[in-house]
């Protein structure tokens, strides 16, 4: 394994694990492909190791920074998280992450009044990426939350899974994991982390505004155009599943949304 | 070749894709979601099949024999065999045989709506398949009747297209070819109009 001791988290779930193979081969990850196979068979040498993994927090902070990936983590302890991925397409995997909390990597950036949001964005390098070659998604791919969401304890920032390294068709080498919210919002292989006082223009909402909404909370009360959200199929079982208010994170999460209508802000 | 090995041999390739994807679900090789696969797969080759079916006259009149024509009812079925085990998937795996459900699916889901007249617009072009049928009919009223698979294979590709997230290549390059026989077909009879009225 490449992380030992790795502490366990009282967010975790239960629930029987998804195969490592089956996280590993079945990826939405458009950077390598629109194919769920492409990712894994052209993204095994992602990143680059000759290509230094850079990090940049900016925007509406008081202490803004460009870090080296391993300066970067360097300050936190991981722990792994065992949570439930719910992808927007009606499938869902149950994955054991290894990470730390999104909170201490902003609190330490010291947000200012302004910070509202925080955007964050994928490599943009078409060379190592050859999805971005076509323009399926405006790149580089962008992802944003509001802040009190990105402070929320269930956010983390990933570098890892089954106590393994991410794997390139993950989101190698730090991704975003925000498991009440539909799998796209996971922002994968991440450069850069900004707070904004405006609401970031997400890659999925700029190709379509009327299918996907900023927030993409699990919802099975309000359907996607081509998907309906009411039930799921968790990768591995041959019956579907009814789908959970925020992925069933409702307990923790909900609160964040009271007085939100949810059907205008999907 | 002799002529009656001709149809065994285009009958065992039609099914060629259907025994690989038995093979490839008896031996776990459809990946992560084998359903999935499974349902895009059929319908991928109903989509095939339909337009496979609507190359056999352009291929008549292209080489001059009209011995093509010999396997276009069995293509022709091959493709609706192909949406049946589509829509079979859809209808068991993704809900159940849950009727209220299947309704309701039809009603929200404009892919799946679009999906459904497809397949009704199958059923009439599958029932009267025989030869029985076809005399029953009439040729005159049975030629017209079939010029519902053009119809057919228009919202086969809609389908397609509707469902696909934002890499439109596929379904673009269906519905290409789908135009070029349509369009085809439109210019071949105008010239045989033309040419009866001089």
């Amino acid at each position: 394994e490449d992380f030992d001791g790795l502490s366990s988290s009282e967010f975790s779930t239960d629930e029987r694990l998804t195969s490592f193979e089956s996280i590993t081969t079945y990826n939405n990850f458009y950077e390598f492909g629109t194919d769920k196979s492409a990712p894994s068979a052209l993204a095994a040498d992602f990143p680059d190791p000759a290509k230094p993994w850079q990090i940049t927090v900016d925007g509406e902070c008081d202490n803004p920074g460009v870090f080296d990936y391993q300066e970067f983590i360097q300050p936190y302890t991981l722990e792994e998280r065992i949570y439930r991925l719910r992808c927007v397409e009606g499938w869902s995997m149950v994955i054991p992450w290894v990470g730390f909390q999104l909170s201490e990597v902003l609190k330490k950036a010291q947000p200012n009044s302004r910070a509202k949001f925080v955007e964050f964005t994928t490599l943009y390098d078409p060379e190592q990426m050859p999805g971005q070659r076509r323009r399926v998604l405006q790149w580089p791919y962008k992802e944003g939350l509001r802040i009190d969401e990105a402070m929320h304890p269930l956010t983390i920032l990933a570098v890892g899974l089954y106590g393994k390294m991410m794997p390139g068709q993950n989101g190698a080498p730090i991704r975003l994991v925000v498991p009440w919210k539909y799998g796209f919002k996971s922002i994968k292989s991440i450069v850069r982390i900004r707070f904004t006082e405006k609401m970031p223009l997400t890659a999925w909402v700029e190709s379509a505004p009327h299918e996907y909404g900023f927030y993409s909370n699990v919802n099975p009360e309000v359907n996607h155009p081509r998907w309906s959200q009411r039930r799921e199929r968790r990768i591995g079982e041959l019956l579907k599943r009814e789908t959970l208010m925020f992925n069933g994170y409702g307990d923790h999460v909900a609160e964040m949304y009271s007085g939100m209508d949810l059907r205008k802000y999907f | 070749m002799r002529l009656e090995y001709s149809k065994p041999l285009v009958f065992s390739l039609a099914l060629l894709p259907f025994c690989w994807l038995v093979y490839g679900l008896l031996t776990d090789q459809l990946g992560a979601n084998p359903i999935e696969t499974l349902t895009r797969e059929t319908g991928l080759w109903a989509l095939r099949f339909l337009l496979i079916t609507l190359c056999i006259s352009p291929l008549c009149w292209l080489t001059g024999m009209n011995h093509w024509l010999r396997f276009r009812r069995m293509l022709g079925l091959f493709a609706f065999f192909y949406a049946c085990l589509h829509m079979l998937l859809y209808l068991g795996l993704d809900q159940f045989f849950d009727v209220a459900e299947i309704i309701r699916d039809i009603k929200e889901r404009p892919f799946i709506t679009v999906g459904f007249i497809n397949f009704l617009l199958l059923l009439p072009l599958a029932l009267t398949s025989s030869n029985a049928m076809i005399k029953r009919l009439g040729g005159r009223r049975w030629r017209q009747l079939h010029r519902l698979s053009y119809l057919a294979a228009a919202t086969a590709c809609l389908h397609f297209l509707m469902l696909v997230k934002a890499d439109t290549r596929q379904p673009i390059i269906y519905i290409a070819l789908l135009a070029v026989l349509l369009v085809w077909r439109l210019i071949h009879h105008r010239r045989r109009q033309s040419a009866s009225a001089s």
